[in-house]
């Protein structure tokens, strides 16, 4: 019920508040009511057609570097 | 696909795993909550649970909205589409939910009674405006991810005079769930279920924001992480709840930081509060 999927703002409609995104090879139409300063080439979470919320690649790019740095640990200790 | 692939690598998978057998210690016991059904099916589908020490067990918790719903409230669609001529729209996830006398509303939708499923409230707003000689009810459920959408579909059936659009409203809080659960008797009394950390609930946070959480990491002296759904995110989040456990804290961190903010989305809060009240009681 809560997924939810993150897609790419190809295309966007400001009389309708609406967007295309692209969900990996597929383009849908999500409506943008719930956002705010979203721009072509964001990513956005996509729910019940929906973008609920957008991504931030920098706080992502941290994430996988905090991986990354677990992993290292993890490397160094066994 | 981007910001799905990386956080489901093998490899890093491995590593993650590999950092949390070094980091738990070996006498302990960690037995760690998650809220949400998105995490379950994640530890699942990717065999988390076998991939970390045996000590560390997870306690899955209430699942979704549509697992909490009461009968009743299938029933009482039911009856509204035996008694009125309505187009009853609702999501997927509720059409095989058992109601009393082993209906559910794909029986009864077989059986002739104008049930559609939606992927969304503007495909409701739609079916509205294509029978504008019909009622058309739009059966809302889940918690704070589908209630904006509800409230944007109000708002829109209001500025377009759509008198034809109803909603029979079942949206239900998370964080009244998640009090009960931890004011239950088999939580609070020790020796029954013991629950050592929280996965906190993704999608939800990213409306609601994480700092609705820092009142149950303190009221009840455990660590909460916002954990996002993807399996890398799980482990990660697993490894930060036994560190808080290890250094005996009880914080909220956010490993979600991708999408969850401490604020979540305003726009949809401010949304959801010009269109609902909230009711103390949902039964």
């Amino acid at each position: 019920m809560c997924l939810a999927l993150p897609a790419k703002i190809i295309s966007m409609d400001e009389t309708s508040d609406t967007a295309m995104v692209a969900l990996g090879e597929v383009n849908v139409e999500v409506s943008l009511a719930l956002v705010e300063d979203v721009q072509i080439d964001d990513f956005v979470l996509v729910h019940v057609g929906y973008a609920l919320n957008k991504i931030s690649q920098e706080e992502a790019d941290e994430t996988l570097r905090l991986f990354a740095e677990a992993g290292l640990t993890g490397e160094a200790d066994s | 696909m981007k910001y799905i692939e990386d956080f489901r690598d093998p490899q890093l998978a491995q590593k993650l795993a590999t950092a949390i057998k070094n980091e738990v210690e070996p006498d302990r016991q960690y037995n760690l909550m998650e809220f949400c059904g998105g995490h379950t099916h994640a530890i699942f589908r990717y065999g988390i649970q076998d991939l970390l020490p045996g000590n560390i067990k997870f306690i899955h918790g209430p699942g979704c909205p549509v697992c909490v719903l009461p009968t009743g409230r299938i029933d009482s669609a039911i009856q509204l589409l035996q008694a009125e001529d309505i187009i009853l729209c609702t999501y997927g996830d509720l059409m095989r939910v058992p109601a009393s006398n082993r209906k559910s509303l794909m029986k009864v939708k077989a059986e002739g009674a104008d049930v559609r499923m939606v992927f969304s409230t503007m495909d409701a707003l739609k079916i509205a405006r294509e029978n504008p000689e019909r009622e058309v009810v739009f059966f809302a459920i889940g918690f704070e991810t589908t209630t904006p959408p509800t409230a944007v579909a109000i708002k829109t059936a209001q500025a377009d005079n759509l008198n034809n659009f109803t909603v029979f409203c079942n949206h239900v809080l998370t964080p009244a769930a998640i009090q009960n659960i931890l004011e239950s008797p088999e939580v609070r009394e020790i020796g029954s279920v013991s629950i050592d950390g929280f996965f906190c609930l993704s999608h939800v946070s990213s409306i609601i924001g994480s700092q609705l959480y820092e009142f149950f990491a303190e009221e009840y002296q455990k660590p909460v992480v916002i954990a996002g759904f993807e399996p890398l995110d799980v482990m990660q989040s697993a490894l930060m709840l036994v560190r808080q456990i290890n250094e005996g804290r009880h914080e909220v961190e956010n490993e979600y930081r991708r999408v969850v903010s401490r604020n979540g989305n305003l726009k949809a809060q401010q949304l959801v509060a010009s269109v609902m009240e909230l009711r103390r009681n949902f039964e």
